[in-house]
């Protein structure tokens, strides 16, 4: 074999190898999302969303777990978008190349990655323990605690995109710095800043670990936020580890509900993303 | 651009001291807020340092983490198996999922059309959206039994029987376990890792490559000699991510690992990881020192996976400083 036909040999293994190991991955998001829809479709009745979550061995639904997921994203929201947008804008507007600036972003950063296991044992520190019981508050600060970095991250990348020329313009006219901010560069910014609420909102629809130890569940309706609360998450795991049927075909139905409304959101996201005046 | 225009055209002129207090107010609002950022990364070691330490007094921090047993009712707590089930996962999950998110970038990067990049790169990121417990309820019902009909088996009858690493792979083949565990795991932190490799092949000068291709390169070649030195490090940054969220993961894991607090040779073997041991116990765990135990774990998580993102940042900062310049 000349040098030539081996190198063009070794490209074609190479190649093929690459194209076989993006099959590999696109296999198992086509698996997981093909047992899903078979396993979990048969459980998307009315009772689902009109009964609560049964006792072992009866039918039932997960009216009770789904009204809780929805509040405590909802709260958990409401928290974290505010903080991180303000957080974000500090970074952007106030604090390019500051020490203080820098600090922060690297912590942000950090914690975007940090295990969501190790958020629920904070909050189970600083508001279990004094409160002397799990609840609903809690899960939700827990959760907000994930959506910071989140919408930090994406609310800073986003107000860097806009162009110093439209800031330049307001100051121009005699705008004080927080009106430029507040109505031009937010304004040039919100479909991305929107986005990263999007996809905040996506991870903790799903989160698990960080509810274990502070809204804990609760197998009765509940709309008290300073009781544990039942969530879908949770629901799953207590309910996919039994050994019963019936509670393992809801969890079946839950898991499904969760995965749309996170794929859901995030595709929303991206082609919102792709809509916005200033792409990255 | 008009929605711009009209957003400066409606600005009022500034009323002087009045503008001046709202940027003193808004400033310090944005500030205080961009410290409350710090403040929860304090918080957080804080609260684990206080939790952790009525077992760390008790135990001793180096015994603590040397110590493998974990007895709840003569309430002895070592933390070596957690820790040594949560490296071994992760170390296995690195194996096979850094070439497979390697060839993911590639194909992405140099061979796909234009046309399919964005779908394709959309779709692998999905893997990254599905949340964990969907991956360990699917990894439980599905994956397990296939591992434990078809190839464990398999594992058993041909590395098993080779002398000396034989042990690794010794034992039933129960499905639930420490290799379906990284393996999972793998799956999960492929997304993330590919991400980073294609944004920072993007960076390459397209100067460089086309140099290369000039000089009568081979794609393969390229990849190799020109796109991987030049972006390094940004690849290792890309892997220590993905490392820190494969040590951290939490439910997928506590699923299929079997959750056994001991450190068998085999990786067939159930075992535990640091996440798991808290998601299963932590609810549970009656008695100070227990519950303390377990915090003490997090505690050790926590600083491991610190360690390991603060090194992935700071690799992907010096790629960046070195794209700017």
């Amino acid at each position: 074999m000349t040098p030539y036909a081996r190198r063009r040999l070794v490209n074609a293994v190479v190649m093929a190898l690459s194209v076989a190991a993006t099959g590999f991955g696109l296999l198992w998001l086509a698996l997981v999302l093909w047992t899903l829809v078979v396993e979990g479709i048969s459980a998307i009745t009315p009772a689902l969303f009109s009964q609560m979550t049964p006792p072992p061995g009866n039918s039932g639904g997960l009216m009770n777990a789904i009204f809780g997921s929805i509040a405590m994203t909802l709260i958990a929201t409401l928290i974290g978008t505010p903080t991180g947008i303000l957080a974000g804008t500090f970074l952007a507007e106030y604090s390019r190349g500051g020490r203080f600036g820098e600090a922060v972003r690297f912590i942000n950063d950090i914690l975007l990655s940090a295990p969501s296991i190790i958020v629920g044992l904070f909050v189970y520190e600083i508001m279990v323990v004094p409160m002397g019981h799990f609840s609903a508050w809690a899960g939700a600060v827990a959760l907000a605690i994930i959506v910071i970095p989140v919408v930090v991250r994406t609310t800073e990348d986003m107000l860097n995109l806009v162009p110093n020329a439209l800031r330049e313009a307001a100051s121009a006219l005699g705008a004080p710095k927080w009106k430029v901010i507040v109505t031009v560069s937010y304004r040039a910014a919100i479909q991305g800043m929107l986005t990263g609420v999007m996809l905040a909102v996506a991870r903790i629809a799903g989160e698990t670990a960080p509810l274990l130890f502070t809204a804990l569940n609760n197998q009765f309706w509940s709309s008290n936020l300073n009781a544990p609360m039942a969530n879908l998450p949770v629901v799953i795991f207590q309910f996919a580890m039994s050994p019963y049927a019936d509670w393992q075909l809801l969890a079946w139905g839950g898991a499904l509900l969760i995965t749309v409304t996170v794929l859901f959101l995030n595709i929303g996201a991206r082609l919102l993303a792709s809509w916005s005046t200033f792409k990255p | 651009m008009t929605a711009e225009t009209a957003g400066v055209a409606r600005i009022s002129l500034a009323k002087g001291r009045a503008g001046a207090i709202g940027d003193v107010v808004f400033r310090a609002l944005t500030f205080l807020f961009a410290l409350l950022v710090l403040l929860i990364l304090g918080g957080v070691i804080v609260s684990l340092v206080a939790g952790a330490w009525p077992a760390l007094r008790t135990f001793g921090f180096f015994s603590f983490v040397t110590s493998s047993v974990w007895n709840p009712v003569t309430e002895q707590f070592g933390a070596l198996a957690p820790i040594y089930g949560t490296l071994v996962t992760s170390a296995i999950a690195m194996l096979v999922g850094i070439p497979v998110a390697f060839g993911v970038a590639v194909f992405i990067t140099e061979i796909c059309p234009i046309w399919l990049k964005r779908p394709l790169a959309t779709m692998i990121e999905l893997l990254a959206a599905i949340p964990s417990i969907i991956y360990g309820i699917w990894g439980l019902f599905v994956f397990a039994p296939f591992v434990q009909q078809y190839i464990q088996p398999a594992i058993i009858g041909t590395f098993g029987q080779i002398p000396g690493i034989g042990m690794l792979f010794a034992g039933p083949p129960l499905g639930i376990g420490i290799l379906t565990a990284g393996f999972i795991l793998a799956i999960m932190v492929l997304p993330f890792i590919s991400s980073i490799m294609r944004d920072v092949f993007e960076t390459v000068p397209p100067m460089l490559k086309e140099s290369a291709y000039g000089l009568g390169a081979t794609r393969s070649e390229v990849v190799w000699r020109v796109v991987l030195p030049f972006t390094r490090i940004g690849v290792l940054g890309g892997v220590m991510l993905g490392l820190g969220r494969a040590l951290g993961e939490t439910m997928a894991v506590t699923f299929v690992i079997g959750n056994a607090h001991r450190i068998s040779a085999s990786i067939l073997q159930p075992g535990t990881t640091i996440s798991a041991s808290l998601a299963n116990e932590f609810t549970e765990a009656f008695g100070d020192l227990y519950r303390s135990s377990l915090i003490a774990l997090g505690f050790i998580l926590f600083i491991i996976t610190f360690i390991v993102l603060a090194i992935a940042k700071m690799m992907l900062l010096r790629l960046q400083k070195q794209a700017g310049n």
